[in-house]
Order: C-alpha cells, then structure tokens, then sequence
C-alpha cells in the first residue's frame, strides 16, 4: 500500500476537515465549553453529530452498522480534531473503546449507542501519575457468579461523563478486562479538570461487583485485547498530535507573514524562516510516521508494535515542539487567554502524557528491539 | 493471481537466483559501491556478476524507458522490485551520478539523440560521471559560477574551473554548467554541458579531506574543444537543468543518509550501551527519529512516482536525512570510545568508523547546505516572505 491516503481516504479527510473547522471549531466548541465550566468539557450535541456523519463507526465493523474501516481512517479524523482542538469522546470512546469491544458480546450492549453518538466509554487504565499499563495493581476478585473489584485509577478521560468503562484489572488467572456500568456499587468517580479544559477522572473501586459477562474477552487473557487497544490509541494519539503541531504551525507561519517588526515582516528574518522550516521538516516526518504505524496496524504488519511507539514518540516530540516555536513567535500577544495558540500548547501536553509519553515510548522501542 | 502478484513472485524467484550471496549485505561505505565505467574496478567477481545480470534486465534503471536501457517497470512494479530485494537484503547493484542525476535530467530535457546515445550506457554502468557544479566563489551562491563556454562555430570552447567534483580522478565523464553568457543575469547566461574527461585541456587534482579520504577533487579547464552537440537544452537555459537535477541528487544524498538496511542503530550497539543509561537513552531517541525519517523516506518515494510530491521536497528530504546521517555517526563515535578513536590500526579496520564519522560532516554541506535548503523549504513550501 502506498504511503499516501487514497482518493476514498482524502474523501474522508475534506469531509472530516471541514466539519471539524465548523461545527468543532476553538470558539464554537473548546471555548465554549471550557468557559461555561461544562462538567463534560465537552458538548453532547456535537457528539451526536459525530454520529450521524459516521465518524463514531469508522472502526465499527459493517455487520454491527459501522464503516469497517481502519486505523488509518481514524487518524484522519483525529489528525482534523487536533487541528481544530475539537472537544469529544472520539479518540477513547469511538477508538479505544470500540477496539476493547471488537468482537465480544459486549459490543451489542454497548456499540448502538456509541453509533449514534449517545453513549460516552472511558478508559480505566492508569493508577498512578505516569502511563504503566505494565504495572496495573487493581485487583479482581472472584466474587458470586463475576468478580469484586478494588483498587484506583487516573487520567480517565471522560471518566466525569462516561456511562460505562473499560478497566483493567488483575485477576487470579492474570490480566482482564471488564465493562463496568457507571453507578455500579462502590464507584466513585470523581470529575477532575485538565490544563487544556477537558475533564479526567479519578476512580475508587471498593468492591465493585460484576456479573462474569462484564468479562471483555476471556478471563486472564486482557493483556492482549489491553494491547491491541493501547496500540489503536497511541497511533490515534500519535494523529491527533500531528493535528495539534500542524494546527499551531499553521497559525503561527500567518502570523510570519503578517507581523511587522523594525519595519519588515517577521518572516522575512532568517532566524525565524530556518526554525520555521525545521518544524515543517519533523511535522512530514512525524505526518509519514502515524501513517505507518496506521497501516501496519491495519495490514497486521509485523512491525506494527515498534512503529506506533516510533509514531508516537515522534508526533509527541514535535508537536511539543510546534506548540514551543508556534508561542515564542507569537510573542507576548502568544501568552495572552485571548489568542488561540496557547490553547495548542496545553492539549499538546495532555496527549503527550495520555498514552505515554516520547521517553516512555522510546524506551519501549529500545526493549522491543533488544536493548 | 493479479499481474502485481504475478510479478512479484517472479521477481522474486529470479532475485533468488541470480543475486550472489555476498551481494546481500548491506555495502561497507563508498569504497565498496560498484561504480562501473570505462575502466571498471569491482570489488569482487560477485559484484561485477550481479551489476550485469541486473543491468541486462534493465533493472539498474528498472523504471526507465526499454529504449534507453531501463526496465520499464511501472511505479507499482518498480516498488516490488525494491521489496523484493530490501527482502533479501540485496545491495544496489551499481552507484552511480549518471542513475541518480543525470539520467533523470536527460530523460526530461534531452533531445532524442542524447537519450539514446548516453542513457543506456549509464544503465549498463560503461561511463563513470562526475558532476561540475561547485566553483571556488560559487558554492552555496551557485548561480555566480564563471566557468567560461564559446561558442567557436564548430565546438564549445571551455575555460574555467571546478571545485567539489566528486571522484572527478575516477570519472569518464562530466556534466558541467557553463557560463555562455556573461551580460546576461547571472540564472539567465548559464548551460548544461556534456564532456569526455579525457579531452585535452582537462586536469584535476584530490581534495583531501579531514577524513584523510579525497572523494573531492579540484578540476581544471584549459581551453577544452567540446562537440556542438553536447550541451543539453538550450543555449544559456542550463539553469532548468540544474535545478531538476539538483532535485535529484539531494533525493539521493538523502536515501544514502541512513545506509539504507534498517537496521535499528541501538540493536547494533546493544552491548555497548548495557551500563550507559544515557547513551542509551539517546540512540533510542535516535532510533525513534531513524524509523520515522524511513517511514518518510517511503512516503515521499511513493509520492513522488504518483506525482504527488511538492518540487521542494527533497530540500526537506535532504536536509532532514544527512542532519540525521551525522547524529547515527556521533552516537556510534560515542558508544565506540577509544576503540573507534584508532586511525590505522586492524582492529579499527583502518580508523573506519572515525573516517567515516569525519565524511558525513560533508553530507549537510555537499549539494547545497543545510541552510541553503531551509531556505529553500521557508521561500517555495511555506511561502515566506522573501528579503
């Protein structure tokens, strides 16, 4: 397959585009939401609208009303989410979530309302600070006819607003994962706002009982759906982020070419055109990179592991990067609420610490290639 | 079976066959390249078997036109053809400027006669050429070159001189820009000219290098008669040509950044990196930008066969690819220490990993300089403003 979005895949990319730079735009949506102090950060209208456009179904097999498409796809949507920084569900919910319930039983309890944009799942992963999904502690008891179980997580993002969650757990015969209802007995959910206005949460269970057939999988077979799901967020993170850098780059060689100083335009200044154009250089790179992994991913290339953790290791750093230089040549009008580049450098944070960050995804390339 | 799949395993199948085993390795620097030409100087009976075979099918150049001696793959088949061989770990069957700049150039501006007459002996590897670009006064600022070319009626007349011709001492040939109009802006007086090395009048001389390598020469024109006939285009538009070519050896240099076999820098230098937290922490991050620049790498190829590739790309490509090529040899330097640092001795193979740390310095000056091409990339890509 060619390294480059076929005419069906570009289609979805204007479609994508310009519905993103309209109905999910900074003001229309990010702003809003953030100054109305939304407990969501997030507006469930707009969510349904993802709905009814397909985008909820592009991983959602044809037989249960998706699109059956592909990795691929959905970092085309995310690339135009991360453009226009657009508030939704859709990485974890309409990614990760959907990857978790690909194929189980689950997926008819829980894939209809996510089609239609209703439902919101969370992922419940992490327990401390740092992304470890190695060193998951929380505990899954055999309990009645399912399990109780006990233990915390973090950065669950949506969790404020989820109606059911995928957590992971360790049980007797190893790693699983279960669906858990919000409202379950013993879980308390409690609403944390981010640096970039969205909402994460932090969960207690105290043990939380579930019926066997909250069972996502096989008992002590979670590593690998854990897996496949980690992979399908980290190269959509990866998107995403490429999204964020291109959407700052973007407003900020504007401003290059509008900006007067000591009476020319600022981008007339080599300084600022060479840095320019580094960035340029590592957004194609870190651009070609997510579409790998995308790909392998899709084909079940074998190099598939090492390249999202490439993918997004490298989207991390340069959209760290794109949001650095996008600031700095804004100069004080950059610092200010009321301009929007600054709005990229806080979500550019938060997806880099979401699915590990460039050091942790360095480090895993360095394991997987034996050193 | 579609005809892609059919090809791919026939391709295979004769790939298995025909290439030797010691031409699936990955090439060990420049010096073990099979560079063909008049008098030809292979490596090994192997390497000189394998550049035949492959020339005879056309595949040194398989996406050139039959008539010219290529293969005439197409885009999809030319792309097999490269898997299939980075699957075995075959090598390039020949190095060549003639493949890489040249050829590209007289395929889009050369007249019949010239495509006929020069492109297939390239794709057979029977002429070694060099490229006269570079003057002493016109590096980075090329388009102030002086070399002087009249026209005396029957032939060129050409005086001048040339710096940076790569193995200018080894090659049959050069394709040279040429001053024929020295009234005329300097872009507008400049042509594109073809010459045997061997004509009188020329002499060069090695560069040497910090390496202790002179792939550089200095070349000297004293009034060379070169035939009407081999100036390529037209007449004090040789600037066109250049710049197209230009494009393709920075595509080139930029290919030959990461040695081109894959492999993970970290996992070659495993051992050396066990009790180095953070030298080991910096070749991961190298192998993360490597893997990315390949994936790049494989992206702008594709796009440049389906047409889709900005014409200021491989500014990006190059810059990109030799500023990484330098970061591989410094991690490889630190993690080799004092073992790398032995200049002659055997069990440094001669001071090759210094020699060779030392010659990618070039990488980001050679065909145009690291800041030549942001500049490149700022003014056509991202439209900046000009001074």
């Amino acid at each position: 397959m060619p390294l480059y979005l076929t005419d069906d895949q570009a289609m979805l990319r204007d479609t994508a585009r310009s519905f993103m730079a309209g109905e999910g735009a900074i003001a229309s949506q990010y702003r809003k939401f953030r100054d109305m102090n939304c407990k969501d950060g997030f507006g469930h209208a707009l969510w349904r609208h993802f709905g009814e456009m397909g985008f909820t179904g592009i991983l959602v097999d044809e037989a249960d009303g998706g699109l059956g498409l592909g990795h691929v796809e959905a970092g085309i949507v995310l690339e135009e989410i991360g453009r226009n920084l657009t508030p939704s569900p859709f990485l974890i919910t309409a990614v990760t979530v959907v990857e978790a319930l690909r194929g189980t039983p689950l997926r008819e309890r829980w894939l209809p309302g996510i089609l239609a944009g209703e439902t919101v799942g969370a992922l419940a992963v992490d327990e401390g600070a740092r992304h470890r999904p190695e060193a998951i502690a929380m505990q899954a008891e055999r309990s009645g006819n399912g399990f109780a179980l006990s233990g915390r997580k973090q950065f669950v993002v949506q969790g404020a607003s989820a109606d059911f969650f995928v957590v992971a757990a360790q049980a007797a015969e190893g790693l699983t994962l279960f669906a858990v209802e919000k409202g379950a007995n013993g879980l308390d959910v409690e609403g944390v706002r981010l640096a970039d206005a969205s909402i994460g949460a932090r969960l207690e269970f105290e043990r939380v009982e579930v019926d066997a057939d909250a069972v996502i999988g096989e008992v002590g077979q979670g590593e690998a759906i854990l897996s496949r799901v980690l992979n399908a967020g980290r190269a959509g993170a990866a998107s995403e982020m490429v999204g964020v850098a291109s959407g700052a780059m973007d407003m900020t060689v504007d401003y290059l070419r509008q900006r007067k100083q000591f009476g020319k335009l600022i981008g007339e200044f080599q300084t600022l055109q060479h840095r320019a154009a580094h960035l340029y250089a590592e957004l194609e790179i870190a651009r070609a990179a997510a579409l790998k992994a995308q790909q392998l991913l899709d084909e079940g290339g074998s190099e598939a592991e090492a390249m999202v953790s490439v993918a997004n290791a490298k989207a991390g750093r340069v959209s760290t990067l794109a949001v650095q230089e996008g600031v700095q040549m804004h100069g004080g009008i950059g610092m200010t609420d009321e301009h929007d580049i600054g709005l990229y450098m806080k979500r550019d944070r938060v997806l880099n610490a979401l699915f590990g960050d460039a050091y942790y995804h360095a480090d895993r390339l360095a394991r997987l290639k034996g050193y | 079976m579609t005809d892609l799949e059919t090809f791919r395993t026939e391709t295979r199948a004769w790939l298995e066959t025909n290439c030797p085993a010691e031409m699936r390795a990955p090439v060990r620097g420049e010096s073990d390249m099979c560079w063909g030409g008049r008098n030809p100087a292979f490596q090994s009976e192997a390497q000189k078997l394998w550049m035949e075979r492959m020339a005879e099918r056309g595949w040194t150049v398989p996406d050139w036109p039959r008539d010219y001696g290529g293969g005439g793959l197409s885009a999809a088949e030319t792309k097999i053809l490269r898997q299939e061989m980075a699957r075995i770990g075959a090598r390039n069957p020949l190095m060549s400027f003639g493949i890489s700049m040249l050829g590209p150039a007289l395929l889009k501006y050369g007249s019949e006669e010239q495509k006929k007459r020069f492109l297939p002996e390239i794709a057979r590897g029977e002429i070694r050429w060099c490229q006269g670009y570079s003057e002493p006064n016109a590096g980075s600022d090329l388009a102030s070159l002086q070399t002087k070319c009249e026209d005396k009626g029957d032939h060129w007349l050409v005086n001048g001189q040339k710096v940076w011709t790569s193995y200018a001492d080894k090659a049959d040939w050069i394709f040279c820009l040429v001053r024929t109009d020295s009234q005329a802006p300097k872009h507008q007086g400049i042509s594109f000219l073809l010459f045997d090395m061997a004509s009188p009048g020329v002499s060069t001389r090695p560069i040497l290098l910090i390496s202790g390598y002179s792939p550089f020469c200095e070349t000297f024109f004293d009034d060379v008669k070169v035939p009407k006939d081999q100036l390529v285009g037209e007449v004090n538009k040789g600037w066109d040509v250049a710049k197209y070519l230009l494009g393709h050896e920075r595509e080139m240099i930029s290919g030959m950044g990461l040695g081109g076999n894959g492999e993970s820098l970290g996992a070659a230098l495993a051992e050396r990196l066990s009790d180095d937290p953070l030298l080991r922490a910096e070749v991961a991050r190298f192998d993360v930008d490597a893997m990315a620049f390949r994936a790049m790498s494989e992206r702008f190829i594709d796009q440049l066969k389906a047409g889709q590739a900005h014409p200021a790309q491989p500014s990006m490509m190059k810059y990109a690819g030799t500023e990484l090529n330098k970061a591989r040899h410094e991690l490889v330097m630190a993690a080799g220490g004092a073992d790398a640092l032995e200049w002659e001795s055997e069990r440094s193979k001669g001071g090759k990993a210094a020699r060779e740390w030392l010659r990618t310095k070039a990488n980001s000056i050679e065909g145009g300089t690291s800041e030549i091409q942001l500049g490149i990339i700022a003014k056509h890509i991202l439209r900046l403003p000009g001074t």
